[in-house]
């Protein structure tokens, strides 16, 4: 309840209050401009004259008749072939979620469950293969990969990203594990049934919240990677990061930056979407390893 | 839980993870101790009316052999940690006797590219990381003080920066921190000067990727803090309240230490996230000014053709160690927090 005494306007929350506008403006401006200026020529994105030819599309007018333009859009994706890279990104990213929940649910809930001490030593090497940087990895996978012949596939890429993903998930789910009561698996065992099916009956029904924000999670990770997915596939099989990375390559030419722009666009879309239905989710997945402490 | 039953749930997990972690960390250190195959030379005499001349010259169909007969290349120990591109003893020890003064050895390293992308690496650690958590603190106690309506759409706006791709955010903003762009044309019109470049000088080069650190970053503290100021206890703040103590002080007296674990964690995870730093130094093309250690492990595998696994995996090595020693506290910690409830 805000009492007359809490709610009073100091220099302080004024402060604060401004802060938080800045803040606003920084985090949405960037997405803004860009959104709005995928739509204009180069010459008004980039425009060195007047700023506001941006906003206004004078150049785009002058060039193409019409304030807005989908050339950068039609030449990342028709031109260029973005939608192949979007093909592969969603077949990496839906297997990728796919596999490390069906892992993860099942390590997460064994470590929940058992309090043998190999069970810390597991999620303590966990929690440092989840602090070292991808590429590091990918060093180490190169040469193997070579040999094999099986670099620059999709099923190799989404096994890899499976297990760089598995740390994290073991975390989360064996945190949310550990906040169903027991009694509940146990009664059931109890009633004859094995651990399996214990799980499979009684644990499953009630675990989807959790799962969920997990895979939102897992997406993230598979959706933004770079490291990996730029060294492990060639390029027919590029997802959608590399391929905006390798655009770079070419902006020389010019309203090739705009491809690049437009492509850049495209791969934000399904972020603001995802954030926009789960964002409670989103959340509290964030905060789940915090407040527990 | 039964060991047997145990072994079977962990399994798939436990597999993925030892075979495509701890064992590219083996493979990792095998490369290490290797330098690809010198090239095969091959020495010819060729005798004319006016004497013997030895001609030597490559036989690339030899080296091509090797090369795939041994794609490890040839065993160098701990050659590669040593030399110029990564530790660089000798560079440092004949710059440490050379010099004259502390500033001169210093630039002299500096120049080396292993300790190059390691003072950036820490830099930009070291200076996102308490930056983004004062700040992050600041606005979770603003946007705590919205009224409810504005606070969903607040944390709506907070997320994009976060989740979105690495590489992407960073190009967003490159583009617009371009000369030509919206933020560097207007920086140009404020100081006058139309060759400004955000991309030509180091520190404005450090400035910028630092900035954009924050700017990615923030959210995360943000909403773990604003979670955090959810579960602050509304009669502890009261009892403050009626001892006089003003907003300030009930912040700093109240609200920061019950926020204290949660500081601890958002640090844990900051860090091992700053330390990874990559993506934006591809975005920015800022490698003339500034590389991390991700940066000259992805560069030294990018050599075109010819890819420097001993090179990346030495450089892999010393990232890894660098990891476990910044973990190290919290290992500690968790470890003595784990025997604690055990007894």
């Amino acid at each position: 309840m805000a009492t007359k005494a809490q709610s009073r306007t100091t220099p302080l929350t004024l402060i604060s209050l401004a802060l938080v506008a800045l803040w606003l403006i920084i985090a949405a401006f960037p997405f803004v401009w860009t959104f709005w200026g995928s739509f204009k020529v180069q010459s008004d994105f980039f425009s060195k004259a007047d700023w506001m030819n941006a906003i206004y599309g004078v150049n785009t007018a002058k060039e193409t008749g019409g304030a807005f333009t989908g050339a950068g859009y039609y030449g990342a994706w028709v031109t260029e072939g973005f939608w192949r890279n979007v093909l592969n990104s969603g077949i990496v990213v839906f297997f990728t979620v796919i596999i490390s929940l069906t892992f993860g649910t099942l390590g997460g809930y064994a470590l929940a469950r058992s309090g043998f001490r190999y069970a810390f030593w597991i999620l303590m090497a966990a929690l440092v293969f989840r602090a070292m940087p991808h590429i590091t990895l990918v060093s180490g996978y190169l040469l193997p990969f070579f040999e094999w012949n099986i670099w620059g596939i999709l099923p190799t890429t989404i096994i890899v990203l499976v297990a760089i993903n598995q740390p994290f998930t073991l975390w989360m789910l064996h945190s949310f594990f550990l906040n169903i009561p027991k009694d509940m698996d146990e009664s059931a065992m109890v009633d004859g049934c094995t651990r399996f099916q214990a799980f499979r009956h009684v644990i499953i029904p009630v675990m989807w919240p959790g799962v969920i924000t997990t895979g939102l999670f897992s997406f993230l990770l598979a959706y933004n990677d770079f490291a990996v997915t730029a060294m492990l596939l060639s390029s027919e099989n590029e997802t959608i990061i590399p391929a905006i990375a390798s655009f770079l390559g070419t902006t020389q030419v010019e309203g090739k930056v705009m491809y690049a722009v437009a492509a850049v666009v495209s791969a934000t879309a399904p972020l603001f979407v995802l954030i926009l239905f789960f964002q409670r989710q989103i959340v509290s997945g964030l905060t789940a390893g915090a407040v527990k402490g | 839980m039964k060991h047997r039953t145990f072994f079977w749930f962990i399994l798939p997990t436990l597999s993925a993870m030892i075979l495509f972690i701890a064992l590219p960390i083996v493979s990792v250190f095998i490369q290490s101790l290797f330098v690809q195959h010198e090239q095969v030379l091959l020495v010819s005499e060729s005798c004319g009316p006016f004497g013997c001349e030895k001609t030597t010259s490559i036989d690339t169909e030899a080296t091509a052999k090797l090369r795939e007969d041994r794609p490890l290349g040839r065993f160098n120990g701990f050659g590669t940690y040593t030399n110029r591109s990564h530790l660089a003893f000798a560079e440092v020890g004949e710059a440490w006797a050379t010099s004259e003064s502390f500033g001169d050895f210093w630039g002299q390293v500096l120049n080396l590219p292993f300790y190059r992308a390691l003072i950036f690496t820490l830099t930009y650690t070291a200076v996102v990381t308490p930056l983004v958590i004062v700040l992050g603190l600041a606005i979770a106690v603003g946007v705590n003080n919205l009224p409810r309506l504005l606070k969903g759409p607040s944390i709506f706006v907070s997320l994009l920066p976060f989740l979105v791709t690495p590489l992407v955010g960073s190009l967003i903003l490159f583009w617009m921190v371009d000369g030509d762009g919206v933020i560097g044309a207007t920086l140009q019109y404020i100081f006058d000067d139309p060759s400004l470049s955000l991309k030509a000088s180091t520190s404005l080069t450090w400035i910028m990727l630092i900035v954009y650190g924050i700017w990615h970053t923030l959210p995360f503290s943000f909403i773990t803090f604003y979670a955090g100021l959810q579960t602050v206890s509304k009669d502890t703040m009261e009892a403050a309240m009626i001892d006089g103590a003003s907003k300030w002080q009930r912040m700093i007296h109240v609200v920061v230490p019950h926020l204290m674990p949660l500081v601890s964690f958002v640090t844990l995870m900051l860090l091992m996230d700053n330390f990874r730093v990559f993506e934006p130094i591809v975005s920015f093309s800022a490698e003339a000014h500034a590389t991390s250690l991700s940066w000259i492990i992805f560069n030294d595998l990018r050599e075109s053709g010819n890819p420097l696994y001993g090179s990346a995996g030495a450089t892999s090595m010393m990232t890894i160690v660098g990891v476990v020693i910044l973990l190290t506290p919290v290992l500690i910690r968790t470890w003595r927090d784990f025997n604690r409830k055990a007894h």
